[in-house]
């Protein structure tokens, strides 16, 4: 096990350190809110970090696995490939933007934007997320144990939307859709692999209505 | 004293008086519009015409400057890009890069052959919406990747092989507005790089998902200086609107470089109003960007690469002599391609335009192989035929340069300078801050 201390040394040394091993276990302590934290990653390491961190921590991961033990300001995970990326406390907005593969699991709540224009991913969240969620989400899957803020999956494209709470207006081509066998299956399996306990008979499921796949003047209001 | 109301045309009977507020085409565009409920879209930069570096004249030496011989003595044309953070800078041997065109915009032949032809000549392509393809990385020996709003692609593993990132903000085009890419365009491969269903428009994001304004952009270019451990430039390309604003926004967010593409940049699908009426020409806003840059005392410590309606070894001179550090081109390299040429009249007819006329590339039916996906337009388009065609434009637009660099006494194309230049008209005078032809006059100045 690596120990890094970031009141001793800079996220610059962090970073470069995690570039250059190929695996690994690593303990940070006193991230202190600090921005671009463990960015980049492109291996099998696990890292994990005691306390707050600021944007885009674990921004880009490929293969590692990452645990904040606190909360994250915004972006985190953002464009995130594969790996996971675990928050034990809340997310600030845009919470795992355009990721394209792996798994983010939020503990706590998510603020706005979370899974916006998201391409593959999975991001499960233990409470609730604010508005705009899933915003141009194209493919993935966002899970939302608690309740989803209004706008949600505005312009959605194929990406699905879980939500066991209250959910507020839907945005422009969001719909809800029937929930079928394999798509509680499917949760399930996600909710077992996130480490989250809900019932996946709680949840309804949004995607789109894909009336704004191709420009019709027929629907120019919804725009 | 009643003469004729002005702009009677006295040769054509009263009953053929043509309306100034409503001329042939803006009957056709109500038209066009009446039937089919919807905004144009089209390809291609503005049509209007505009002051622009034609309205410019180089005085050349004379008593007071002494000329360098032509072809005999020296005049470099090499730039270095990116000097500010990056350990490994950009090094160009001519001042003259291909601005970023997207795979799927433009068909693979294309992009390859501008790959080569940048190569030869030691220059940088640029990737684009929707991704980087390996044709593209295997063919440019410097490659620009493109970080845009709607993240089509983004791959960390190609942010580590690229050898500069551009931070898309806005375009000339369409400053404000996200890319389009319609229906007909989007093949399977296309698709895929995008994440998005077949056949669907495309409508590419105007923000970025994960940064609203310029203190989060800088902790954003932060976090791509720490996933490429500080090695390669980062520049951030801007549409021209408040161009004194948005470059100090740049320098303080941390760019290396700054990409500014004037109202006359290219477009492969783009709504006309859009095209036409939003953004400032690439004359005044070049002068801002530079006066801005001065003023912070960057100039020359972050580089300013312009573009918008770039075309000839004169363009790029006085952009040079204005106090860019390089000038970027889209929509002539693809003339240099092809585009517009009199060949396959009959593709262009069907296409309800004319060589000369076209600003179809929306279709994704070019008839010159150069924008489509079609397999059979774009045999049109062989990549090493497309490379030399290329490779020849850009080393004429080298040569043309260093003429009038040679003519004005410059050992480097870099040091021409504003003091080389007149205005022909007041407008340009203003624009572009040198003064009118025969005075020492610069309105506004
Ligand atoms: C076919 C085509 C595709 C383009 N695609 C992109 C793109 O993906 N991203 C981008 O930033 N700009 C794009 N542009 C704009 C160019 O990067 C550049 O700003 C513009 O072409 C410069 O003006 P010029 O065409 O007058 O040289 C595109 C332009 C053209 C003509
Ligand atoms: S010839 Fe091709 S590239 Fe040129 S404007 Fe027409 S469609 Fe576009």
């Amino acid at each position: 096990m690596t120990e890094f201390d970031l009141s001793r040394d800079s996220v610059r040394a962090l970073n470069q350190g995690l570039h250059d091993s190929a695996e690994g276990r690593w303990l940070v302590s006193h991230p202190d809110g600090r921005h671009c934290i463990a960015v980049g990653l492109d291996a099998p390491v696990d890292v994990a970090i005691k306390g707050h961190v600021g944007y885009y921590c674990a921004g880009m991961n490929k293969r590692a696995n990452i645990t904040i033990d606190g909360s994250a300001g915004p972006g985190v995970a953002e464009n995130i490939m594969s790996g996971t990326v675990r928050v034990l406390g809340n997310v600030s907005h845009c919470a795992g933007a355009s990721g394209h593969g792996g798994l983010l699991v939020v503990e706590g709540d998510a603020s706005a934007r979370c899974g916006i224009s998201m391409k593959g991913s999975d991001i499960v969240v233990a409470g609730s997320v604010g508005h705009m969620s899933a915003f141009m989400a194209q493919t993935g899957r966002l899970v939302v144990c608690g309740d989803a803020g209004d706008h949600l999956g505005d312009s959605i494209y194929e990406a699905v939307i879980y939500v066991a709470g209250r959910v507020g207006e839907l945005g422009a081509d969001c719909v809800e859709k029937e929930m079928t066998p394999e798509h509680r299956q499917g949760l399930a399996d996600l909710l077992s692999a996130a480490g989250v306990e809900a019932d996946p008979d709680s949840f309804r499921r949004y995607g789109s209505a894909r009336k704004l796949y191709n420009f019709n003047i027929d629907h120019a209001s919804d725009y | 004293m009643f003469g004729p109301a002005r702009g009677t045309d006295m040769s054509k009977p009263n009953s053929l008086r043509p309306s100034a507020t409503f001329p042939l085409e803006v009957l056709a565009e109500i038209h066009r519009a009446a039937d089919q409920g919807i905004y144009e879209i089209r390809g291609f930069g503005t049509k209007r015409s505009l002051p622009n570096f034609d309205d410019l004249l180089f005085l050349g030496a004379s008593m007071s400057r002494y000329p360098l011989e032509g072809y005999r003595e020296k005049c470099a044309t090499d730039v270095t890009l990116g000097t500010r953070f990056a350990k490994r800078p950009v090094e160009l041997k001519i001042p003259i890069t291909i601005a970023g065109m997207s795979f799927g915009a433009l068909g693979a032949h294309a992009k390859e052959a501008i790959g080569r032809a940048a190569s030869q000549i030691g220059t940088s392509t640029t990737t684009g919406d929707g991704g980087m393809t390996e044709e593209e990385r295997q063919s440019s020996e410097t490659l620009i990747y493109q970080v845009l709003p709607s993240r089509y692609g983004l791959n960390p593993d190609d942010v580590r092989r690229a050898d500069a990132l551009e931070i898309v903000v806005g375009q000339g085009a369409k400053p404000g507005g996200g890319g389009m890419l319609l229906g007909q365009k989007i093949t399977e491969r296309v698709a895929q790089m995008r994440d998005l269903p077949e056949g669907i428009d495309q409508r590419s994001a105007c923000r970025h998902p994960d940064w609203t304004g310029p203190d989060d952009l800088e902790i954003k270019i932060q976090e791509l200086r720490e996933i490429t451990d500080w090695q390669i430039p980062i520049y951030l390309k801007i549409g021209a609107t408040r161009v004194d604003y948005d470059v100090a926004l740049s320098v303080k967010a941390g760019a290396d470089v700054i990409v500014l593409d004037g109202m006359q940049g290219g477009t492969a699908a783009t709504q006309d109003v859009f095209i036409e009426q939003v953004g400032i020409p690439t004359l005044p806003a070049l002068r801002m960007a530079v006066e801005t840059l001065k003023e912070l005392g960057m100039h020359r410590k972050v580089q300013l690469i312009v573009s918008g309606g770039i075309r000839t070894g004169s363009d790029i001179a006085k952009a040079l002599a204005m106090g860019a550090d390089a000038v970027s081109i889209g929509s002539a390299a693809m003339v240099a391609l092809g585009c517009n040429k009199p060949v396959h009249l009959e593709d262009y007819r069907a296409l309800g335009t004319e060589p000369g006329y076209c600003h179809h590339c929306h279709t994704g039916r070019c008839p010159v192989g150069v924008t489509t996906q079609d397999p059979e337009l774009e045999a049109r388009l062989m990549p090493e035929q497309g490379a030399r065609l290329l490779r020849n434009y850009l080393t004429t637009l080298t040569l043309e340069i260093q003429t009038l660099a040679r003519a004005c006494g410059k050992s480097h194309v870099l040091n021409l300078e504003p003091e080389d230049m007149v205005a022909l008209t007041i407008e340009a005078s203003a624009m572009a801050g040198v003064p009118l032809a025969g005075t020492r006059w610069i309105p506004g100045a």
